[in-house]
């Protein structure tokens, strides 16, 4: 099982992410300010963040890609994770914030809340948060699914409500009342387990950590698509009813495969808070869904290492160019989805897969093998399997 | 109800249902015996996709019964359990999975558990592998196991997709214009294909293609408007007065 998940490819992925694991940090601790080889500190955030975002198309790509489930609510799932692990952070600053209240956050001190409400209890436990970020993205996405995949709803449909589920959590988290912060979000964080957010030392472990869970996740993926349940799940993304009507239960594997990326978007979010030093209402725009689809979609569908490679790609580029001219960002990556659709359909992993590709050829006229003679002697020659182009 | 169905594969009684006051089926009984080969042939909208849709748990009739071998109630099935008790469907447009090899396409066919972790921790067992090539041979794509199932041609994917029933190892057999769209020598290949299986499964052939029916020389029932018209051997069917006038005499 697992032999038939590493091919090359895999393995190529793998090595690439554990030589990136190696260095960033290596390069960042080890090296002296001013060496070619000095990582600044705010890179090694910078690249864990892209990982974050990788760990993220790869869940979209697990659904999208084998599944045909085109989540425009992705984001949402990341944002709840981030939330969680933003909420355990609250907490972990204890009285060190501006109104130093050893129990209350500020935005809550300052909104003159009295008491912690009840579902921040139990956040100061850091087990508890990671719990939590894989719980809530994970239930919510199983709640919506089980009505959703049911109903049958699918395609555009989908999509549709997915893009109103995040925008309806955006408007629900802008608010005050709800308690995490409203427009703010939840930031100033100290510390983690103890270890300084400021210091080299946490963003590298945050880095490395970020790129372990990227690797783990990229193996469970690999796992699936390469069993014979991946078969299904590719199944019913191209022939839903016919999978059906052959004993699978549609519904079923939807909701496992959703729940499962639902879940990977949660760890992403709950890796980026730290490394990011905030999670706000923002993550929650369907804008950010949509762009998450849109690094799968360059990097290459269907591929995850595409769609990991896709994020980063397109992040750093973003980096660079609101760098250089901000305004044209948008545009920049608007193009760039145009012309990937137009040019290369596989992303841009696909440019290297179609060097290595088998062309299949089916038989030509002349040499049907003698297994089917009856075929190529009865059947008039315009029904001969075509020669491929 | 069920003792009239005892003794039968597919028993419909009285079945109606209506389409925003449509009238798809309406009245329609039909009996199909264990092993029995059945032709239906009728014009178009005379309900013969909607009965299949009702047989396999796509659409729920409004009225009647539909008992699958004398004691199982259909009506209260969906697809995938329909499926799972023993009814295999051939759609009218050849559907197969495109992505996959054709030995793949196979492979999801195979009669066996169809749970998350049971698919998650499937290994192929020598005899799965057994029943892939017995079955590749059967319908004639054992040279062609490793191509993906989009580069068939027209002909080939209604085999495959004859193949992947066969696979299910169903009880009963539902096969939606398997001629449609094949060469003259295709279609007698997939009228031998189906008499070869009739034996062992029992069969329903929904057609158009007269001479296709011809070929398979079973009982014919005719549908029109929603309900049987006539029952008989296709000489006796297509000598009868009002189904000329329907349907053979146009």
């Amino acid at each position: 099982m697992l032999a038939r998940a590493f091919d090359r490819g895999t393995v190529l992925f793998l090595v690439i992410l554990a030589i990136a694991v190696v260095l960033v940090p290596l390069g960042n601790l080890a090296m002296e300010p001013g060496s070619a080889a000095y990582l600044p500190s705010y890179a090694v955030s910078l690249l864990g963040k892209y990982l974050c975002y990788a760990i993220l198309a790869l869940s979209v790509d697990l659904i999208w890609g084998y599944c045909g489930i085109l989540s425009l609510g992705h984001g949402a799932f990341f944002a709840l994770g981030g939330y969680a692990m933003g909420m355990h952070l609250m907490r972990e600053i204890g009285d060190r914030g501006v109104y130093a209240n050893p129990e209350l956050p500020d935005f809550m001190v300052f909104l003159n809340w009295k008491e912690l409400p009840w579902y921040w209890w139990g956040f100061d436990i850091f087990p508890f948060a990671v719990v939590m970020a894989l719980f809530v993205p994970g239930l919510l996405a199983f709640v919506f699914g089980w009505f959703a995949f049911r109903s049958r709803v699918t395609g555009v449909y989908l999509s549709i409500i997915t893009q109103a589920m995040t925008y309806a959590l955006l408007l629900a988290f802008f608010r005050n009342e709800m308690g995490f912060g409203g427009n703010n979000g939840l930031t100033d964080f100290k510390d983690v387990l103890g270890f300084s957010l400021q210091d080299d030392g946490t963003r590298a472990g945050l880095f490395i950590l970020s790129g372990i869970c990227l690797g783990v996740f990229y193996i469970l993926c690999r796992v699936i698509v390469t069993s014979r349940l991946g078969k299904v799940l590719v199944a019913v993304r191209d022939a839903e009813s016919r999978t059906r009507f052959l004993g699978y239960r549609v519904e079923y594997y939807k909701l496992f495969v959703f729940t499962l990326s639902a879940m990977m978007a949660g760890v992403a979010g709950a890796l980026y808070t730290p490394q990011v030093g905030i999670i706000n209402p923002g993550e929650f725009s369907p804008a950010n869904s949509i762009e998450i689809v849109i690094w799968v979609a360059i990097g290459g569908r269907g591929t995850l290492a595409g769609a990991a490679l896709g994020a980063v790609l397109v992040n750093a580029a973003k980096t660079l160019f609101t760098g250089w001219f901000p305004e044209i960002w948008l545009f920049a990556l608007g193009a760039l989805f145009i012309a990937v659709t137009l040019f290369l359909p596989k992303g841009v992993l696909g440019l290297f897969a179609r060097k290595r590709r088998r062309r299949t050829t089916p038989p030509l006229p002349g040499d049907i093998p003698e297994t089917a003679p009856d075929l190529s002697r009865e059947m008039p020659s315009g029904a001969q399997p075509k020669p491929a182009e | 109800m069920v003792k009239a169905a005892a003794n039968s594969i597919l028993y419909l009684d009285d079945v109606h249902r209506s389409f925003d006051g449509f009238k798809a089926i309406n009245g329609l009984s039909f009996i199909l015996a264990p092993g029995e080969m059945r032709a239906i042939i009728g014009p178009n909208g005379a309900g013969k996709t909607t009965m299949m849709d009702i047989i396999t748990g796509k659409t729920r009739p409004d009225t009647g019964d539909v008992i699958f071998d004398g004691e199982i109630d259909l009506t209260r099935e969906d697809e995938a359990s329909v499926a799972r008790l023993g009814i295999g469907r051939k759609f009218q447009k050849p559907t197969v999975f495109e992505t996959h090899t054709v030995e793949d396409n196979i492979v999801l066919s195979l009669k066996g558990k169809r749970g998350i972790w049971e698919t998650l921790f499937a290994r192929r067992s020598p005899a799965e592998q057994e029943r892939i090539d017995e079955l590749l041979g059967l319908i004639r794509l054992a040279d062609r196991r490793h191509d993906l199932a989009a580069d068939l041609s027209h002909g080939q994917k209604q085999w495959l997709e004859i193949g992947m029933l066969l696979a299910q190892d169903p009880k009963v057999l539902l096969v939606d214009e398997p001629a449609a769209g094949m060469t003259d020598a295709e279609t007698m290949q997939t009228a031998d294909l189906l008499r070869e299986i009739a034996g062992d499964h029992s069969v329903v052939v929904v057609e158009h293609d007269m001479d296709f029916v011809r070929a398979l020389g079973v009982k014919t029932t005719v549908l029109h408007e929603g309900s049987v018209l006539a029952e008989g051997s296709l000489d006796q069917v297509s000598n009868n007065e009002r189904v000329i006038e329907v349907y053979l005499g146009r």
